[in-house]
């Protein structure tokens, strides 16, 4: 045994070289870090994109935004329409040895529909999971769910042996008071495995020797150090001087700034994600305007008024800095549903807004208050100031109350402001999601988002058939008229999509994924 | 003495409790910590569930008192945020704080004490009026500007130091410390200056002053006049009788020198009590907002608290000024 020890150590040494001299550290900065690593807790994609890394679901959106096998090799839906069939990878090992079976899915899919989970939105259409062998499981839903997999994509599987051994069968609970164990520690099937984690500081991931695609990916990166840097200037900064080779949030204004620098570059992509104003069009008196006993949002010229009066090219140039598409409607390219004549962008034409107004009662206008938020979307307390400027030109004076987003969400949700700018983006990519929560009157699950205050039944009943249509054709027919009477309505006021801008060393050049999620296994 | 003591420390939980309430109930207005706790896809439904779940759901005064009572009992909470205990993750964030200010304060001494004494010994020279209107920036100029400033001169254009974070930390018993490694100290020289240059002025300033102050008194003139060298009295005796008001200044501005670096924090990704603080604001964390400013009220407190009895021992007028308002 003595005589062996030397050699192993050699052996162990020149392995040790061997994997340094190829290794790839990865720095890589946000503007906020991953608030925890419990795959369930919170349906964020500043947490998924750490958790990405270290954790797999069944089936993933990949660098084109296509939907890809992770943990599961093949889905389809069963003769019965309300049951997927999943077809598991086999030999799969969590970080800790353990391996992957349908007993990891079982219990990973029920500990994301539990009640401490945020992701239970997704999956409130699955009845139960069952498992048909150790490498199939079955998903029944409550009627027909043809998307099914679109709500998947960032649901996470975690090991059962380990979730029960360390006590975080649920998602964090904040009624125990008490830190979950799964907040700091992990333990996925990804390509890379947690070695520390300081939240706000720092978390290191290195790359998990028995990942299941060696040889299929790229794997170039070996190390990962992920750091959050909250102040914009400083992240900038720290590109520029080289302590980082990847910003994920880079400000508009530094765009420019940071593609002339040698060595490093700017990839752009559209965003899957729509900014837009709201109206109260349905209540018959509103708070929130200066004209008595009437609701002036209700007059469908006013909404078609303030739709011309808005010069979205300008916006484009003065307040994004070139990076937004001005849009139509409220269904980015990239998502299902979405066409070009839909997307066609209202005319610029400031005496056809002022006639409209005039025919509408209005030649004076009226004043209204806008609510906007000042901390969530790119820019966007500038852009309602822009809006201000351009219905002042009809005669609508504008009274603006940005606020942060943690105020001015509620308040939507409770059909509190009768004027207010919003973002949604669509992770499902399909329109259904767009019309279920921002079109479909309140009703339970749907609706939540929408204060507009108008109730279509028909419009509704139309929405609500999108869910379980498996005629697919039938489907997008259903589809194309719903969006086409919320664009002939104009309950919202499209203005654009968000682009994503992504700064990098030249070395890593990353396709800017349109859900803003990195997958650092593509690198090469 | 007890008498005192009674008083002042009756007083001091008067201001935890007063700072306790307006933090608590300013928060209320920060916005609601459920809408940034669960993704757009929540149902009203699911918003209430965690409302009842977080105890916020309750009327505010029961929520107060629930607040001040686990408080006493040590337990500060849990953070919505992290959803870890907040005394952990303070206890955490301390040390980084506690090293920058202390840097900080070091660097503001130093270099005040040595550029105010020069100041005023050298009244008309070049460097003298160059210090002067140098300190007349770090007095006027906005933190985050010159901390910006710095990484743009020292981080991008010539790449000597790194522009955030604290580098490589070692862990003496629990308390991380930036002091041992390289990158460490590295890492902790922009940040000290940024957040020590208002300190170092002021101090330069008042330095210079009073020992201009002390150079036209009577015993610096007998000095002279016993044919001591410039030096025993510039510094044996002009120096040592300037420098009273600047440790009483000192004193309590290490007090703000921990409360107020967070603006440095934010700028240098540094990992300390401020910046959590501010990370907290954002996602509407109250138990980590109202623990915090509980915490820094308490630390003025105590060194108020100290100041005092230091006073009552070391100034006898204080004590008999006390005795006749009394009679």
């Amino acid at each position: 045994m003595r005589k062996i020890a030397p050699l192993a150590g050699a052996t162990a040494l020149a392995i040790c070289f061997a994997v340094s001299a190829q290794a790839e550290t990865f720095r890589w900065a946000r503007g906020q870090d991953a608030t925890t690593l419990d795959p369930h807790a919170q349906n964020s994609g500043q947490n998924f994109g750490v958790l990405h890394q270290i954790y797999e679901p069944l089936v993933h959106r990949d660098q084109e935004s296509k939907i890809v096998p992770a943990l599961a090799t093949s889905w389809s839906i069963t003769s019965d329409k309300n049951v997927w069939e999943f077809k598991l990878r086999p030999n799969v090992k969590f970080h800790n040895g353990n391996a992957f079976t349908a007993d990891d899915v079982i219990f990973s899919i029920n500990r994301a529909k539990g009640e401490t989970s945020d992701l239970r939105g997704l999956l409130t259409s699955v009845v139960n999971v069952t498992k048909v062998d150790d490498l199939t499981v079955r998903m029944t839903t409550e009627g027909p769910n043809p998307l099914l997999v679109n709500n998947l994509t960032n649901l996470f599987m975690m090991d059962k042996e380990w979730a029960e051994a360390n006590n975080v069968v649920k998602a964090q609970d904040f009624k125990n008071k008490e830190e979950n164990f799964a907040v700091r520690n992990t333990n996925g099937t990804g390509p890379y495995a947690l070695v520390t984690r300081e939240a706000d500081v720092r978390t290191v991931m290195r790359a998990n020797p028995n990942y299941w695609g060696k040889g299929q990916f790229p794997l170039k990166v070996t190390e990962i150090v992920y750091t959050p840097i909250t102040a914009a200037g400083t992240r900038i900064a720290a590109l520029l001087s080289g302590e980082l080779d990847f910003v994920q949030d880079m400000p508009v204004q530094d765009i420019t700034r940071v593609s002339q620098t040698s060595g490093l570059r700017v990839n752009l992509g559209l965003e899957n994600r729509s900014i837009f104003l709201g109206l109260n069009a349905g209540d018959a008196d509103i708070k929130w305007d200066d004209v008595q006993g009437k609701n002036p949002l209700g007059d469908k010229r006013v909404r078609k008024a303030m739709e011309m009066a808005i010069n979205r090219e300008a916006i484009k140039t003065v307040v994004m800095a070139g990076q937004s598409i001005p849009s139509g409607t409220l269904v980015p390219p990239t998502v299902h549903g979405y066409t070009k004549d839909l997307d066609a962008i209202p005319t610029w034409d400031i005496n056809a807004a002022k006639a409209l107004m005039t025919q509408a009662g209005y030649p004076n206008g009226f004043g209204i208050t806008l609510h906007c938020p000042n901390n969530r979307y790119v820019n966007d307390e500038k852009i309602c100031q822009a809006v201000v400027g351009f219905l002042g030109q009809i005669g609508v004076k504008v009274n603006l109350a940005a606020r942060p987003m943690a105020q001015h969400s509620p308040e939507i949700q409770k059909d509190e402001v009768d004027f207010w700018l919003l973002g949604w983006g669509v992770p499902t990519y399909d329109a259904e999601y767009v019309l279920s929560f921002l079109y479909h009157s309140r009703e339970g699950s749907r609706g939540g988002w929408n204060a507009t205050r108008v109730k279509n039944k028909d419009m509704d009943d139309k929405i609500k058939s999108l869910t379980a249509e498996v005629d697919f054709k039938k489907r997008d027919a259903t589809i194309a008229e719903v969006l086409k009477w919320a664009k002939d309505e104009a309950l919202y006021i499209p203005l654009h999509n968000q682009t994503l801008a992504w700064g990098m060393k030249n070395r890593f050049n990353v396709r800017v994924q349109d859900e803003n999620q990195l997958f650092v296994k593509y690198i090469n | 003495m007890i008498a005192f003591l009674i008083r002042r420390i009756a007083q001091a939980v008067l201001v935890m409790l007063v700072v306790g309430f307006v933090a608590f109930s300013m928060f209320r207005f920060v916005g609601d910590p459920v809408s940034i706790m669960v993704g757009q896809e929540a149902t009203a439904a699911d918003r209430a569930a965690m409302a009842e779940r977080l105890g916020i759901d309750r009327p505010f005064p029961v929520q107060f008192a629930r607040f001040v009572g686990n408080a006493l009992n040590g337990d500060f909470g849990i953070s919505y945020r992290v959803g870890r205990p907040v005394m952990d993750l303070i206890q955490e964030r301390l040390p980084a704080t506690l090293e920058l200010a202390l840097c900080a304060a070091m660097f503001a001494l130093v270099f005040g004490i040595g550029a105010g004494v020069y100041t005023a010994l050298h009244r008309d020279g070049a460097l003298s009026h160059a210090a002067m209107t140098l300190s007349l920036i770090g007095v006027s100029l906005p933190t985050f500007l010159i901390g910006i400033g710095l990484i743009f001169l020292f981080s991008v254009e010539l790449n000597w130091l790194p522009s955030f974070g604290r580098g490589q930390v070692v862990d003496v018993g629990g308390w991380k410390s930036g002091f041992l490694t390289q990158s460490g100290l590295r890492s902790l020289v922009l940040p000290t200056i940024t957040l020590g240059l208002f300190q170092m002025t002021l101090i330069m300033r008042l330095v210079r002053s009073e020992m201009l102050e002390v150079l036209r008194t009577d015993y610096i003139k007998f000095a002279r006049a016993r044919g001591l060298h410039d030096r025993a009295i510039h510094y044996g005796h002009a120096l040592k009788n300037t420098l009273i008001p600047v440790i009483t200044l000192m004193g309590i501005r290490l007090g703000s020198l921990v409360a107020f670096a967070i603006i440095t924090e934010t700028v240098f990704q540094w990992p300390g009590v401020g910046f959590l603080f501010v990370a907290s604001v954002q996602a509407v964390d109250v138990p980590m907002m109202a623990s915090y400013l509980v915490l820094v009220a308490a630390f003025f407190v105590v060194v108020n608290l100290v100041v005092d009895l230091a006073y009552y021992r070391v100034d006898p007028r204080l004590r008999t000024d006390h005795a006749t308002a009394r009679s």
